[in-house]
């Protein structure tokens, strides 16, 4: 494997649950539908994928991390099939993708001290000589992190905050140098203040690294700030994707347009004048076809073609891509006032 | 329709604050010993106002609500202090000092609460009607026939169809589950709703809706609200005045725009500066360095002086009072800018820091 071809991708990967707990959504429900794109670790880039509760974007990362086989389509490490790795591959592959989970305080065992998170990983994949050398591999990465091992080393997890743990699996990815990065909403149970910090270290290993991430969040605005690449998943599909300037700045799909507008700001000059309503509660639209656009009955624009057709990605701009009739290949050019109609209401 | 709240209008309140919070202070008792969450805090809600309550987890600020309601629980005890509603139509009642009976009298018809996760908190096994039927018979004056009667035009003023009374909690969404709560909690007219986290955890259309919800609560109904929540942007969308939390203590207090706009309290700036924002330049945010203290130890002197940028060497040793500064005339009020640091101790005038 060269150093350049490390990538990660996944195409057309759809995974459907099924079982009794679905009977009211017809047996079976679509967590991820026909997803597609790809990760590389060169150039090291950050992808956001951002997505409400329940728009599958915490399956899309168990897939990824080799936690669930997916029922269809593949995901592929350097081209080999994740699910078909043979075990010393695989271990490589573990090595190579790093995770952060949300809940720092789900993660560590209560019962041993926090060092044992460093110390497990030194010797699975046996990265210090010494006993000496492992300590100090642990004291370089807490570094990076701007912790001091007097803070964090020797005590138990109940005593560390939240900001203090997240950090630490921090240092322990930092100690690891994956290529890539998995990170599920990491900052969600995080103060503000603290918040940044943790962004900021995520920008940094990227910057001086290499690592690439992919930062999975329902936080327009934590995006925003990552900057990069930005995917937005709704129910499972992808319905726009670009850079984060591109999607939040110039959102093209009516779903992205409408989160973005309901984002609430810290600016009380800005506040809210229309009243948003919710024309139509998510438990009824449950079950019917989805071959056609899911956010038909809540888009403010909705064509007749809407109901009847899956509508693809389709490219709005450079390296710009949304999924809606709104856009076809020419109706980008002809009609661009129609998409604008529902820009900011705010004054 | 354009809402009011939403709009920033100008105040509507009387002078006669509603609720005043003197020196209040609530302990707990732990096996690591005393942890004080929330030290000696003064506050002040007017009527017809949308109070904030800012900060970070674990300084107080859901301590403080619980004790305003009297919620709090052993280990949990109030240790000092005075919170004196002034409830329409009655007298002003201490609410630290009210026996069983009188707090239960003022309970939902004065004061009401909605808990954070409050779409949790419905009785899985009874349609919505007859949870409100058992509330309102309990408390109010009506009997449970008439209280029956009022429930879909309750639900109506929350946006919620009148049908949803027939449902049961799992028919319905977290938003519509989130709604009902509040439309519960308005049922009696209480001047007071302190809403803890209300939009914690919900998806940016719903938590827009509650907040829409909430404001519209002020505005056609002026009741007072106590929101709470860590969420500035929150704060920015709904509130008149906040409070900001710090270390079992308030340490700022000013009108939102304010806050905003200038906040005084190294924290508060600290807090401001560190909200990434959509469509703003891109360039690091600074955070707040260090850890949270611990309530069983806090720091001497002023209590965020450890994380404290502009630390002077009288931070450490004493602790700053509130202080009135004067921004301005715009905002007149006696507690529109009220802020505990040292940097501000050329009494009553602002000192930029």
């Amino acid at each position: 494997m060269s150093e350049s071809s490390k990538r990660i991708e996944l195409s057309d990967l759809s995974h459907v649950f099924r079982g009794a707990a679905f009977r009211q959504m017809g047996g079976e429900l679509t967590a991820v539908d026909h997803v597609s794109f790809r990760l590389t670790a060169e150039p090291p880039q950050i992808v956001n994928l951002v997505g409400e509760s329940g728009s599958g974007k915490s399956t899309l990362a168990r897939i990824i991390l080799g936690l669930q086989r997916p029922t269809s389509g593949s995901i592929t490490y350097c081209g080999k099939d994740v699910y078909r790795l043979t075990g010393a591959e695989f271990r490589q592959y573990r090595r190579e993708v790093q995770v952060v989970f949300q809940d720092p305080y789900g993660i560590f065992n209560p019962f041993y001290r926090v060092d044992r998170i460093f110390w497990t990983a030194i010797k699975k994949f046996g990265l210090a000589s010494s006993e000496e050398k492992g300590r100090a591999l642990i004291e370089q990465s807490l570094a990076a992190v701007d912790l001091r091992p007097e803070d964090v080393l020797g005590r138990y997890p109940h005593q560390l905050s939240g900001g203090q743990r997240q950090r630490v699996m921090l240092a322990r990815v930092h100690m690891l140098r994956p290529s890539f990065i998995i990170a599920d909403e990491p900052v969600s149970m995080l103060d503000a203040a603290v918040r940044v910090l943790f962004l900021n270290i995520l920008l940094d290993f990227k910057e001086r690294y290499g690592m690439t991430t992919l930062f999975i969040t329902h936080d327009l605005s934590t995006a925003y700030y990552l900057g990069g690449e930005i995917m937005v998943i709704s129910n499972g599909r992808i319905v726009e994707r670009g850079s984060t300037d591109d999607v939040l700045l110039r959102p093209a799909h009516p779903y992205t347009q409408q989160l973005l507008s309901s984002l609430p700001v810290p600016e009380p000059e800005a506040r809210w004048h229309e009243m948003l309503k919710l024309t139509e509660d998510r438990a009824t639209t449950r079950g019917r076809t989805r071959a056609r656009c899911l956010f038909a009955e809540r888009c403010p624009m909705v064509m007749e073609q809407c109901w009847e057709q899956r509508p693809e990605l389709v490219t709005v701009g450079p390296s710009h891509e949304a999924r809606c009739f709104l856009y076809g290949a020419e109706a980008t050019e002809a009609n661009p006032s129609r998409v604008l109609a529902t820009g900011d209401e705010r004054k | 329709m354009v809402n009011p709240s939403l709009a920033t209008s100008p105040l509507h309140t009387s002078d006669s604050p509603l609720l005043e919070v003197e020196n209040l202070q609530v302990f707990y008792r732990t096996v690591s010993g005393l942890a004080r969450a929330v030290d000696g805090v003064d506050l002040t809600v007017r009527r017809g106002e949308i109070l904030g309550l800012a900060g970070e987890s674990g300084c107080g600020k859901s301590t403080l609500a619980g004790a305003l309601l009297g919620l709090i629980r052993p280990p949990g005890y109030i240790a000092g202090g005075r919170v004196l509603l002034r409830p329409s139509g009655r007298e002003p009642v201490d609410l630290l000092r009210v026996d069983d009976g009188t707090l239960r009298s003022i309970r939902w018809r004065h004061l009401s609460y909605i808990p954070q996760g409050s779409m949790n908190s419905l009785n899985p096994v009874m349609r919505i009607v007859d949870q409100f039927v058992d509330v309102m018979a309990e408390h109010g004056t009506a009997s449970r026939e008439e209280a029956r009667d009022t429930v879909p035009s309750l639900l109506q003023q929350v946006g919620l169809g009148g049908h949803v009374a027939r449902m049961y909690p799992h028919e319905l969404s977290g938003g519509m589950k989130q709604r009902v709560i509040i439309a519960m909690a308005i049922a009696l007219k209480p001047d007071l709703v302190i809403a803890d986290e209300p939009t914690t955890a919900l998806d940016v259309n719903v938590q827009r809706v509650m907040i829409q919800t909430l404001a519209e609560l002020r505005d056609r109904l002026g009741v007072s609200l106590i929101i709470v929540t860590h969420d500035m942007a929150v704060h920015a969308e709904l509130v008149d005045r906040v409070a900001v939390m710090y270390a079992g203590k308030v340490v700022e207090v000013a009108g939102v725009r304010q806050i905003f706009a200038n906040p005084r309290h190294p924290y508060t700036q600290g807090l401001i500066g560190a909200i990434p924002r959509v469509g703003g330049e891109r360039k690091r945010l600074e955070g707040i360095q260090g850890n949270a203290p611990s309530p069983r130890d806090w720091p001497t002197g002023c209590r965020f002086h450890p994380r404290c940028s502009h630390v002077l060497p009288v931070c450490r040793s004493e602790v700053p009072i509130m202080r009135q500064i004067q921004s301005g005339g715009a905002e007149k009020q006696p507690d529109s800018g009220l802020v505990a640091c040292h940097l501000y101790a050329a009494a009553g005038s602002e000192v930029s820091a």
